[in-house]
């Protein structure tokens, strides 16, 4: 089986057949984490560009390590340092990238649709690592992957994601990529942060976070910005954190094996407290490993899998 | 020039004219409308309309033409190309241009150009407030004395009510409309596109219906309050078209226009992230598009208006959130109307030529929109089966969301004050 597009824009377009695919396919990527030379040449000669807009670590970063543990070249172009910085356009940016002959680019973006616009403009493979409030989906399949791993299946899992729904593009990709596999999901937040008609995406929404919790198998914080509260979204970071801020209290009253998840970068003692976020129901350091090996996937099925690249994607470099 | 228009099915709503006779034109006037004309003079040119719809010149009372200030995105010559390829002999330029049309001088720029590059009439409607700027008043009656036909701030909302109700009791004096460009800044917050499931998904900031209409709540009441002639701009959702049928049955003078891409696209449009899906008001959903169809049914949406908004092709190629709002429609909006309003009998063609005729001509005070005989000889031929895709433009600029659809009904003659300046489809040089 292979993904019927050679972009990933979305988690919104993926058939969950898809879906399990690149879960799947990201288990034997996982297992070579263990090996003492952690690299394969499946993407040897191939050019990956990482174009960031956005100031990012844990995305970049991850990339990065995704793409040079599968051997391919990786440049890595940030707003700061670019001719962006000159008030070059995005299309002009990536007709040069076309030019240099990029097999991937990989984007991340302060405004919605920008990956879109890349891939009608050049030939390479888009992979959008963010872009504005619409969508993140690798971010999506490595959480799926972690309460997979964690909980052994995603199918009927109930899923609480609490907090700024409206801007976050970790909660559409992650609403997107739950339903299509099962899960039961419910949003949580200040009304002023749950975007309109969010229920048809076929999730439950709830403004009293204690209410929810105590059936919720996942718990999914997501961080929540200063500058919110200047856009009169809610009153105070202290209200908004005595609402919906995660801690050990609120914790107490879950199940015993629930599992807490952050995509990150945290706010210690806003969304989450530091008890929480360290505890062991905190997953979120086996998020990030487990990122590495899916984008490691998301890369191998894009460069046409078997197909392209040898069926054996994960056999050690000569 | 002596011309004469044969076997055509004349529409003249003005006249309660729908019938098939001949139009015989003289010095840039309308001599004579009748059965079978004979004319024994020279140098007559004859026209066979037989097959097409004759009416009155059309009238856009919504255009941007974009000069002075952004020749490079459309100019009084390219814009009135523009129109008159669409059928268009006249047009209404919105006072945003840099500089604001705010002054005599720039009125007078403006009529200057325009009658010598000009390929229609043009007329200007001047700013409410001076530099659109929402504070004080502009010189309305040096405006009036200058040639506007209306005041607007257009692609701005006079926030301060107490100035928009000053607006209406002054202009009253001067017999002109104030056209309403109804949007509460503050609630559409930087908004992109209609607020709502689309949004949402698209991850794109909304812009809430009620943006448009508070504003139109507020002007109806200040239109109750002064007796002011207020005209709707661009009315976008179902909720405004509701208010202003409400103000009509107490005949309120209000009256208002819609623009086509509001009768023919939704938010879905958007999904793509097409950038020519971007103009503000939003386009919107299903609901409010059939809501503004039945508002034009019933007469609660007087006219139809391009809003022709000009803009190049690199300031639309770019990010959905970096792009300029607005949509070019001059060359689009006949055929839109004939093939999705006219074909879909939402309206009879007798009631959509009112829409672009007779009823633009009256509310702004203009002596046209009519064929009596004595009037300016504007006329446009249509050939409502003529169908065509949508590739090519004489506007400068190309950013129209309806490139690739094929559409039916053009115009094939648009005569101007007498003169042919577009005959079988081309524009007449020379």
């Amino acid at each position: 089986m292979k993904l019927r597009a050679r972009n990933l824009l979305g988690i919104e377009s993926l058939t969950p057949e898809e879906i399990k695919l690149i879960l799947d396919t990201a288990v034997p990527f996982k297992e070579i984490f263990t090996r003492s030379v952690k690299k394969v040449p499946t993407l040897r000669g191939k050019t990956v560009v990482n174009l960031f807009y956005e100031p990012s670590t844990r995305t970049r970063t991850s990339f990065e390590l995704a793409e040079k543990r599968l051997s391919a070249d990786v440049l890595n172009i940030s707003v700061n340092t670019s001719s962006i910085v000159k008030g070059e356009s995005l299309i002009d940016t990536a007709k040069t990238i076309e030019a240099m002959k990029a097999d991937f680019v990989v984007i991340r973006h302060s405004m919605a649709g920008a990956p879109h616009l890349l891939a009608q403009t050049i030939k390479a493979s888009i992979i959008n690592a963010g872009d504005g409030m619409h969508e993140h989906p690798t971010q999506a399949l490595l959480d799926l992957f972690t309460i997979q791993d964690k909980k052994g299946k995603i199918e009927n899992q109930n899923v609480v994601i609490v907090g700024d729904i409206l801007h976050s593009r970790v909660a559409r990709s992650n609403i997107w990529a739950l339903t299509k596999m099962g899960a039961k999901v419910t949003v949580v937040g200040p009304v002023t942060l749950i975007p309109p008609h969010i229920e048809n995406l076929k999730v439950k929404v709830s403004y009293k976070l204690d209410d929810v919790l105590p059936n919720a198998d996942v718990i999914y914080v997501l961080r929540v910005q200063r500058e919110r509260q200047k856009q009169h979204l809610f009153p105070s970071l202290r209200e908004y954190s005595e609402l919906y801020g995660v801690d050990m209290d609120r914790l107490k009253k879950c199940k015993k094996d629930v599992i807490v998840m952050h995509p990150g970068p945290m706010n210690r003692g806003i969304e989450i407290s530091s008890e929480v976020a360290d505890s062991s129901f905190s997953v979120i350091t086996a998020q990030v490993t487990n990122g590495i090996a899916v984008r490691m996937a998301v890369l191998y099925l894009l460069a046409g899998g078997a197909e392209n690249v040898g069926v054996n994607p994960v056999k050690p470099p000569i | 020039m002596r011309i004469l228009i044969k076997g055509g099915r004349v529409i003249d709503p003005a006249n309660r004219i729908d019938a098939p006779k001949d139009i015989y034109i003289e010095e840039g006037l309308i001599k004579k409308v009748g059965a079978d004309i004979k004319i024994n003079k020279p140098k007559v040119k004859t026209i066979d309309a037989r097959g097409k719809v004759v009416t009155p010149g059309l009238i856009d009372m919504h255009t941007h033409l974009r000069e002075p200030g952004r020749e490079d995105e459309e100019t009084i010559a390219s814009g009135t190309r523009a129109a008159c390829q669409g059928g268009f002999t006249s047009v209404c330029c919105m006072p945003n241009t840099q500089p604001v049309t705010d002054n005599q001088a720039q009125i007078e720029l403006i009529l200057s150009k325009a009658q010598k590059e000009g390929w229609v009439n043009v007329y200007p409607i001047g700013a409410i407030t001076k530099g659109l700027m929402g504070e004080e008043l502009s010189p309305i009656g040096e405006l009036k004395r200058a040639g506007v036909v209306g005041i607007s701030d257009d692609g701005e909302t006079v926030n301060n009510s107490l100035i928009m109700r000053r607006a209406l009791e002054y202009s009253k004096m001067f017999k002109l409309p104030v056209i309403a460009h109804c949007e509460d800044k503050n609630l559409s917050a930087e908004g992109l596109i209609n607020e709502g499931y689309v949004s949402t998904i698209l991850g794109l900031r909304g812009i809430p219906r009620q943006a448009e209409e508070i504003i139109v709540a507020r002007d109806i009441q200040l239109a109750e309050m002064t007796g002011g002639h207020l005209h709707l701009a661009h009315v976008s959702t179902a909720g405004s078209v509701g208010m202003i049928r409400r103000a009509k049955r107490i005949n309120l003078k209000i009256t208002a226009e819609t623009a086509p891409h509001y009768f023919t696209l939704t938010e879905e449009a958007v999904k793509t992230y097409n950038t020519n899906t971007k103009m503000n008001p939003p386009l919107r959903t299903k609901k409010d598009m059939m809501a503004i169809k039945h508002g034009l049914q019933d007469g609660t949406i007087d006219c139809i208006a391009s809003d022709h908004a000009p803009h190049l092709e690199d300031e639309k190629n770019q990010e959905y959130e970096l792009a300029p709002f607005g949509i070019i429609g001059l060359e689009t909006m006949l055929p839109l109307i004939i093939t999705e309003l006219v074909d879909k009998k939402i309206l009879t063609l007798r009631e959509a030529v009112k829409k672009l005729t007779v009823h633009p001509a009256r509310i702004l005070g203009l002596n046209k929109g009519t064929l009596s005989p004595g009037a300016d000889a504007d006329i446009t031929i249509i050939d409502v089966k003529a169908s065509r895709k949508i590739e090519s433009f004489e506007s400068q600029s190309k950013n129209s969301p309806f490139i690739g659809y094929t559409l039916k009904g053009f115009a094939v003659y648009t005569i101007v004050g007498g003169r042919i300046r577009l005959a079988e489809g081309k524009l007449v040089t020379g």
